[in-house]
């Protein structure tokens, strides 16, 4: 059905939005936690940073990465030399971009579903004896972790859109970085483009449809459950 | 030997103000009062769940609180078993669950609660698989009693423990509570606005308005 640089690409796709999830998804609920109990003047600096690769063009944020974690990079040095990875122009660079598109609207989820879990329960489980690190692990995270897992999909579906970041930071190279979204627009370059990037057109739409019909029925389901 | 010592200060940005003193020597001390009066935040500065201004708490012969000695023990640390109005318990766990989610000292407790004979004392044996939505209010109250209890409390709060429940149901609840403080003679702070209640389990009621207390004595004097 694919050929295999298609199937290739679906494969990098799928890897690339499950590791920039995985490497998210732990700031994500640290600073989901931090975000819906702590209240100051000041987070609306820490909340606009967040949210910046929401809106941010991604071309940008790809720039940013790129000054960040190339070879001269303050961060791309230091991962150069402690771990040898290079960044740019490898599937670590498309994890990296996936991860940053990605973050904000996992922390935006997440930080709701913290909202809705009771403090009064949380007190409760102090005044049972439980440290605040103890209450957090046995009532707010899996109180919140239909919201966590939800945050999670909406993520990994924004990652597999992914473009602009990751074509700056990892390229598009066929077998290694090209994933679906960059397997397009290389198909569409080519003569009679239009029909033969179909096939990849349609793996992308189910797949955004499974990931984010995956986060609708979640985020349903909690509200629900809190409903009742 | 006073089982328990308050005294605190506290002025919210609501502009209410709660200027509380007194001492208990009783096992069963009761808190009575208006809504509004500051029973329940009395209690929440017992257990450690908000912090008073000024003031100093010492619960058994531990002081939990003191402001100018600076000394704050943190609720986890202070071993107040608390049966909230609302119960609180843990959507997410059945009863059984709920039962054992306090984390006691780890040392031998001294009133010696067994898990077995408080879940039979209160009547519990047949519910521990089941969650807490599917309970009735009554038994909701018995799981979160059992609950406080099973931190092996050195004092218990109980804020309004028949409050949303019918008079029939009341009085069991009140047996229940009535045995439990017989079985394992745990010092108790009860807050209540049904004086038969009060009157049944205290020997001692305490009487507050607008956060300050108007009288203090035997409860059988009214």
């Amino acid at each position: 059905m694919l050929t295999e640089s298609e199937w290739n690409a679906v494969v990098t796709s799928l890897k690339v939005a499950t590791a920039s999830v995985a490497l998210g998804l732990p700031f994500a609920i640290g600073l989901g936690y931090f975000l819906a109990r702590w209240r100051s003047p000041g987070k609306w600096i820490v909340e606009t940073v967040v949210n910046l690769p929401l809106v941010l063009p991604p071309v940008a944020t790809g720039v940013l990465l790129l000054l960040l974690m190339g070879r001269n990079g303050p961060l791309g040095r230091l991962l150069d030399e402690l771990l040898g990875w290079r960044v740019v122009f490898t599937w670590y660079g498309a994890v990296a971009a996936g991860a940053i598109v990605s973050f904000p609207l996992m922390v935006r989820t997440i930080r709701v579903s913290f909202r809705s879990v009771d403090t009064r329960l949380e007190e409760a489980a102090r005044s049972l004896g439980r440290s605040r690190l103890s209450t957090f692990y046995r009532v707010s995270l899996p109180l919140a972790l239909r919201g966590i897992v939800a945050g999670s999909f909406l993520g990994f579906a924004r990652t597999l859109g992914e473009f602009g970041a990751t074509m700056m930071v990892a390229g598009n190279i066929p077998g290694q970085t090209q994933t679906i979204p960059t397997a397009i627009y290389s198909l569409f370059q080519s003569p009679g483009g239009v029909g033969r990037s179909t096939r990849l057109l349609l793996v992308s739409i189910l797949l955004a449809c499974v990931a984010l019909a995956a986060s609708e029925i979640l985020e349903r389901r909690r509200e629900r459950h809190e409903l009742s | 030997m006073s089982y328990l010592d308050f005294r605190a200060s506290h002025r919210f940005s609501t502009g209410f103000r709660l200027h509380a003193e007194f001492e208990t020597d009783q096992l069963v001390t009761a808190l009575c009062g208006p809504s509004g009066s500051g029973k329940t935040t009395i209690l929440e500065m017992i257990a450690g769940l908000k912090q008073p201004q000024r003031g100093r708490i010492e619960v058994g012969r531990k002081v939990v609180l003191d402001r100018q000695r600076r000394i704050m023990v943190p609720p986890e640390r202070r071993r107040i078993g608390f049966v909230f109005q609302d119960r609180r318990l843990f959507p997410h766990l059945t009863v059984g669950g709920n039962l054992q989610f306090g984390q006691g000292p780890k040392d031998t407790p001294r009133n010696g609660i067994r898990f077995d004979r408080l879940v039979e004392v209160l009547d519990l044996g047949h519910l521990l698989e089941r969650y807490p939505r599917n309970l009735s209010g009554g038994e909701q109250q018995r799981v979160a009693l059992g609950r406080a209890l099973l931190i092996h409390p050195e004092f218990l709060l109980l804020d309004e423990p028949t409050a949303a429940l019918d008079e029939p149901l009341r009085d069991r609840i009140l047996d229940y509570i009535a045995r439990v403080i017989g079985e394992w003679r745990i010092p108790t702070l009860i807050v209540s606005h049904v004086r038969e209640a009060v009157l049944r389990l205290a020997s001692r009621t305490i009487l507050l308005k607008q956060g300050r207390i108007v009288s203090s004595g035997s409860a059988s004097l009214r």
